[in-house]
């Protein structure tokens, strides 16, 4: 697989690093499940993780498509770690509930603002797909400003963990905003966003509610990794892609 | 103390299949009964995420993927319908919670054993979610006006649950070769757990025979259990797996003879010496425990709100 990645259009990879965003994202809630702080919010997060398992489905379908020769599991399930072109944020860990939390609510301003954008793409599968989506992704984002909220200006206890959170995965957010050849070919070309345009809009929202929820924004971060986008991953990112691809790794033959 | 005439109106209700209401007078042992009953009922759809869960991120397919988070999702809701309907008797969530983390109170046995292959998201599906709709059907029926209506809506979605595991085992039974070794394993080891659900026979069932004479239970478990016995064999069959019983044999009455259950290893497994048990709970409390901050700091934040409104 790995020589036809190579080769991959500027299209395709532009869709799998949409379909892969949700799709790591969507199995870091979905290893939640069952752990949550009450029931109700326990299947909140499953729901919201399967939204997501959901529109990666659809693009991984997509992308098959244009392929045409692999099937939307081959990409979910059978790519190396290189290959995968999520970014760094949504691959780490689901330390606490803070994590959990911080991480959705930078991820969930970022996709509604980036969906939001896509809903005019000159590619119709693309701008149907972020039409779709951009209704669950409106639910996603109330609820994760809805619970910054609650966290940031409910106890000493919680204001101190989210904010900590909060500084812990700042550095990963500059890679929603970075673009490369892929994402200013994307962007001439009418089928892309621009991400410059995206950055603004995404700093003054997340001020926004930060400020609300008493919390502070934390300092910019002075150093930059190399790109989950361009299939640099963090150390986390092995583990959950063992788990994933488990079974298709271990009996390649079967079906399930 | 509960004078008779109340207690031979209540059972005119009853026997004339009037539903009870939580507002309505009832005996206190009804109402025991019932919390007991219910909470267990609310706590298994819970516990049961936890074997489901474990095998989430590791889900073969996009499909499969999607199917079991639903289904796991369907659990919790039962869970929340069923907490709702037990909270009527006078009870709170948090009550019953702390019942269950203190041991008084139980949830489904068969949570107790592990799930090691995918395979077991076949058999659970198939085997345990098949066992407690033969239970829920019955149920649906119940006296207690909110268990009644919570069971109909549950069994809307169990019999979806069911297809699904059963499709998992059909579609490894007839894959490669270790897919079906897979399939016959997690059979063999779900099989008499799922008969276990049923409960001990009817001669030894304690709380049988009031049940049923309040209407809380319609169906002797031995009934029950058999139902399910003659319905799942013919699938077994039908997939091209072995019934782990040696001893199953067709009557002339189309019903299905088997062995006995090992009576001995389903005590143990209730007093709390299954594989999972400790397991089991320990999950449970350590969520719980985890969440407390959350839970605290939701209740602050919901109090500043409601006093910025006064």
């Amino acid at each position: 697989m790995r020589n036809t990645l190579n080769k991959m259009n500027h299209l395709q990879k532009y869709c799998l690093r949409i379909a892969d965003n949700s799709w790591i994202l969507g199995n870091r809630l979905g290893e939640y499940s069952s752990k949550g702080p009450f029931l109700e919010e326990d299947l909140a997060i499953t729901n919201v993780g399967l939204d997501h398992v959901g529109l990666s489905e659809a693009v991984y379908k997509y992308v098959a498509e244009l392929d045409g020769t692999k099937s939307a599991d081959d990409y979910a399930f059978r790519r190396a770690e290189h290959e995968y072109f999520n970014i760094q944020l949504v691959e780490y860990p689901n330390e606490d509930f803070a994590y959990i939390m911080a991480r959705q609510f930078l991820f969930d301003v970022y996709q509604f603002l980036f969906l939001e954008a896509l809903v005019d793409s000159k590619d119709n599968t693309l701008a149907a797909l972020a039409k779709k989506s951009l209704k669950e992704v409106t639910y996603h984002i109330r609820r994760s400003t809805q619970w910054m909220y609650r966290l940031g200006d409910g106890t000493e206890e919680s204001h101190f963990k989210i904010q900590g959170a909060l500084n812990e995965l700042w550095m990963y957010k500059d890679e929603m905003f970075f673009m490369d050849e892929t994402d200013e070919e994307m962007m001439k070309a009418g089928i892309g966003v621009d991400l410059n345009v995206l950055k603004t809009k995404w700093e003054d929202k997340v001020t926004e509610v930060l400020t609300k929820a008493t919390l502070t924004v934390p300092e910019n971060p002075l150093f930059s990794l190399q790109y989950g986008k361009n299939g640099h991953h963090t150390d986390f990112m092995g583990y959950i892609l063992l788990d994933l691809q488990y079974l298709n790794s271990k009996y390649p033959d079967a079906k399930w | 103390m509960e004078n008779q005439k109340r207690l031979d109106e209540f059972q005119a209700k009853i026997d004339a299949g009037i539903k009870i209401e939580p507002k309505d007078w009832m005996p206190d042992k009804y109402r025991q009964t019932l919390v007991r009953q219910m909470s267990q009922h609310a706590h298994s759809e819970v516990i049961g995420m936890q074997p489901e869960a474990n095998w989430l991120t590791r889900a073969p397919s996009l499909r499969a993927k999607k199917i079991l988070m639903a289904k796991i999702q369907d659990e919790g809701g039962h869970g929340l319908y069923l907490y709702c309907a037990a909270e009527t008797l006078g009870v709170s969530r948090d009550q019953y919670i702390q019942w269950l983390h203190e041991g008084k109170s139980k949830y489904a046995s068969v949570f107790n054993y592990p799930s090691p292959t995918w395979a077991d998201m076949g058999a659970i599906g198939w085997l345990v979610d098949g066992a407690a709709i033969v239970n829920q059907v019955s149920l649906q029926r119940t006296s207690y006006g909110p268990y009644a209506r919570a069971m109909v809506r549950i069994c809307k979605e169990e019999s979806f649950h069911q297809r699904q595991g059963y499709e998992i085992m059909a579609e490894m039974a007839k894959g490669t070769p270790e897919q079906k070794e897979m399939a016959q394993e997690a059979l063999n080891r779900w099989w008499w757990p799922s008969l276990m659900m049923f409960g001990p026979h009817d001669k030894e069932s304690s709380n049988s025979g009031q049940s049923m004479k309040w209407g809380i239970k319609l169906e002797s478990n031995d009934d029950l259990r058999q139902q399910f016995i003659d319905k799942t064999i013919p699938q077994v069959e039908l997939i091209g797996l072995e019934v782990p019983d040696k001893n199953a044999k067709l009557m002339p009455n189309g019903s299905y003879k088997t062995s006995d259950i090992d009576w001995d290893e389903f005590w143990n497994v209730i007093k709390g010496n299954g594989p999972c048990n400790s397991q089991r709970l320990k999950h449970h409390k350590k969520a719980h425990d985890d969440g407390a901050w959350v839970r605290a700091a939701a209740e602050a934040y919901g109090k500043k709100q409601m006093e910025l409104v006064d």
